[in-house]
């Protein structure tokens, strides 16, 4: 951690505080683990390992909490995520073929980031809006009965 | 004093939100100011009110006059027709067969609904104490404290027949027995609210809509077995949910409803809100008490029982949302009264999610016992569009298929478990016979295949053959004897899995091999998928007499496989065609039609590709 700038080295700051606070709460591993993804908007390896450190918890048994949920990312992600739904009622309402168009349109594939760091696609099961299937989300903005590609294209547009 | 004349029932329910309530409600202040009325409305946000096809939708008393898809644009018009004249705007009310139905009772998705988890759901403002104890709420919570002892508690819920609402319909009363007779000083009570289920939302709705019913339950629980702390276990995905649940915590201390002594009475209660991170096998009650430790969600092996080492190695009961919701009622109302519902085995009532093709896709409530028939034809109003009935999944990834052939089956734990399906969490997704039923096993395989934790190897390398198989047959290189494989691996999965995930995945495939058996048999011998979804076993062709060869398609072809002129009409290659379906849905004139099977072309070059790789294996 020997290059970390200015920048960063503020947003460790603030994660410690954050342990400190929540240290003796009861296994609360998972909280923090959240909240250091919020401040970082991912868990890199280096942010695992100071959690480690200050927590006095082994770094192999952060990594294995954190592969296991599908809630953290290992990778940097974009500025918005879309996340689209492939819940049941979405699948049978046409999800892949959403996903396609998605694709095609952002130019990634699932789980991708957009060049322009612009938008991750990724994918959640059921988002319980399934009256409008098939759907995606964007932050807290629900889009839902879209079957046709430009109604993505003008949906995308509004993201800057 | 203002006084109030109107009740502006909003629903605000994950569909609604997302097809607009929130902006419906501000529009509503704002025309509502505007006409200087605004002390005379009394605007509720409510949860779930069920119908969310015909959302958003919105209630207003003292008439109960029922709206449906409302605009911002329809705002004005209802303040000033109907708050302020008295004339209810008919268009925007249901219409039935040429007749409108004005009032929230007539509506025929409410006839056969009998709400008891349900109850004050998209009745009352969630957010409101005041309005729950209106409606009887805390009266549970009251009589157990300070007229029930423990026992008393349990024997009112044995003898009300209530079965864990969480899919494996488990007697509630024998997890709290078994808490109550250990004599641990240190027991835990958790309420499951990690409802993974794609295409389901009723734990949701209900911690949405009515949160302080599930904490009530939750409590007399409590009381039932001598725990002291509680925790609610909610999915990161609903955040909603957990602000709801928090605030009802909150309040409820706030007016010594919970915290020390509560009613005098010698008993304490404290719960807190875990969050999960995205795992679906955190539903399984061991998964989910390691997630709260802070570990990897992963099962551990049965017995010890929660019940006899659970959370922190202590006692703990695991109960879901909807069986927390079942309690107050139960209590308040008497156990002979919510036995009277239901059949001789599944007792009460059952929240269902219904999904997919059907017209009232929403929440519904309705007594156990009730057919698929009336739940999907008559509570559903049956298909949407000209699709027919083919079948409905139940049970979600650990349940399975049903057909036409079911339709008069009863809704309980035993009956749909003996046709391959389960009654799972409550999510009923209805397919119309466009639906590929290898497909949709498909999808189910992949779903358990990514969640599976990896602990046990009959669940973590057995479904992924299970899935690979289901994509050979699917991508037209299905075998002989592939059906006999999977029913061999399904089963033996089943048997030798840890938790209820794995024993639950091969569920979808086995059910659907034995009531689609010959749809499977079409993908693998015919290379044909006759419902055109698998794309690899259908093609796309333009039927030169329709063409009009205007071109669309050609330009609209993000890989430029269609050629053509306006004389000689345009044609699709084959070989090039990645089967995005731009075409058919550009095509002005509808000229462009779904074909099951390879085409001959595609056919021949997969042959001869066939015959260069075996050259090659010799």
């Amino acid at each position: 951690m020997a290059s970390v700038t200015q920048d960063s080295s503020r947003l460790y700051d603030k994660l410690a505080e954050v342990i400190e606070e929540k240290k003796d709460l009861r296994n609360p591993l998972i909280e923090i683990l959240r909240i250091a993804q919020e401040i970082f908007g991912y868990l890199p390896v280096e942010v695992q390992e100071f959690v480690a450190e200050k927590m006095g918890i082994p770094a192999s048994k952060i990594y294995g909490v954190v592969t296991f949920y599908n809630f953290f990312s290992m990778k940097p992600r974009g500025k918005y995520t879309l996340n689209v739904c492939t819940g049941t009622a979405c699948f049978v309402k046409g999800a892949p073929r959403l996903i396609q168009m998605i694709a095609e349109e952002l130019g990634v594939q699932m789980g991708e980031t957009t060049e322009d760091g612009r938008f991750t696609m990724s994918a959640v099961r059921c988002v319980g809006a399934c009256s409008l299937a098939p759907v995606f989300v964007i932050g807290e903005d629900t889009f839902g009965r879209i079957d046709n590609k430009d109604k993505v294209k003008e949906i995308l547009a509004r993201y800057e | 004093m203002s006084f109030k004349r109107i009740d502006l029932l909003i629903c605000c329910g994950s569909g609604c939100i997302s097809a607009g309530a929130l902006k419906i409600k501000e529009r509503f202040h704002e025309v509502l100011a505007e006409h200087n009325i605004s002390n005379e409305v009394n605007m509720i946000e409510t949860g779930c009110m069920g119908p969310c096809d015909y959302g958003p939708v919105m209630v207003i008393y003292p008439e109960g006059i029922f709206y449906k898809k409302v605009t911002v644009e329809d705002v004005e018009e209802i303040v000033t027709e109907h708050f302020i004249k008295g004339r209810p705007v008919a268009r925007l009310m249901l219409q039935e067969e040429e007749k409108v139905i004005a009032a929230k009772k007539d509506v025929p998705f409410y006839q056969k609904q009998i709400k008891v988890a349900l109850e004050n759901c998209g009745y009352i403002d969630p957010e409101s104490m005041d309005e729950y104890i209106a409606t009887g709420g805390y009266e549970a919570l009251g009589m157990v404290l300070t007229g029930m002892s423990p026992q008393d508690v349990i024997n009112v819920i044995k003898e009300s027949g209530l079965r864990g609402r969480g899919g494996g319909g488990f007697p509630t009363h024998i997890k709290w027995q078994m808490v109550h007779d250990n004599k641990s000083g240190e027991k835990y009570v958790i309420c499951n609210g990690d409802e993974g289920d794609p295409g389901a939302f009723m734990d949701r709705s209900l911690l949405e809509g009515d949160p302080h019913r599930v904490l009530e339950g939750m409590m007399i629980a409590a009381y039932a077995m001598g725990a002291t702390n509680g925790f609610f276990y909610i999915r990161a995905e609903y955040p909603l949910a957990i602000a709801r649940i928090k605030l009802a915590i909150s309040q409820a201390k706030e007016l010594g409803l919970m915290g020390e002594n509560i009613f005098d009475s010698g008993f304490s209660f404290d719960a807190e809100v875990r969050t999960g991170a995205g795992a679906f096998v955190c539903g399984e009650e061991m998964a989910l008490i390691h997630s709260i430790e802070g570990q990897r969600g992963n099962p551990t092996p049965k017995p010890p029982y929660p019940a006899v080492q659970g959370l922190w190695g202590k006692p703990t009961v695991v109960n879901n949302v909807e069986t927390f919701g079942n309690i107050p009622t139960i209590i308040r109302k008497g156990a002979k009264w919510f036995s009277e519902m239901g059949t001789e085995k599944s007792k009460g009532t059952k929240v269902f999610a219904l999904t997919g093709d059907i017209r009232n896709t929403g929440l519904v409530e309705v007594p156990m016992g009730i057919t698929l028939r009336e739940l999907i034809f008559d509570v559903g109003g049956g298909m949407i569009g000209d699709g027919k009935f083919k079948a409905v999944q139940l049970g979600g990834p650990s349940g399975g298929c049903l057909t036409v052939d079911h339709l008069d089956v009863g809704v309980d734990y035993e009956s749909l478990k003996e046709r391959g399906a389960m009654m799972g969490s409550g999510g009923v997704i209805v397919m119309n016979d466009e639906k590929c039923m290898v497909n949709v096993a498909k999808f189910f395989m992949d779903f358990c295949v990514e969640e599976s934790c990896g602990k046990c190897s009959p669940c973590r390398i057995g479904l992924k053959q299970m899935l690979e198989i289901l994509e050979r047959i699917t991508s037209g290189r299905g075998r002989e004897g592939d059906i006999e494989e999977l029913q061999r691996l399904g089963e033996s999965i089943s048997k030798l899995s840890l938790c209820g995930l794995g024993q639950t995945a091969p569920n979808p495939v086995l059910s659907t091999i034995r009531y689609f058996r010959e749809e499977y048999e079409t993908h693998i011998r015919d290379k044909s998928c006759q419902n055109k979804v698998c794309l690899d076993l259908m093609h796309f062709n333009i039927d030169k007499d329709r063409c009009i060869g205007c071109s669309l398609c050609a330009r609209k072809c993000p890989v430029t496989c269609i050629t053509g002129s306006r004389e000689d009409k345009y044609i699709i290659h084959q070989l090039e065609c990645i089967k995005c379906g731009n075409c058919f849905d550009v095509c002005p004139v509808k000229a462009i039609d779904k074909i099951p099977g390879i085409h001959p072309d595609t056919a021949a070059h997969l042959q001869a590709m066939e015959k260069v790789t075996q050259k090659y294996d010799d």
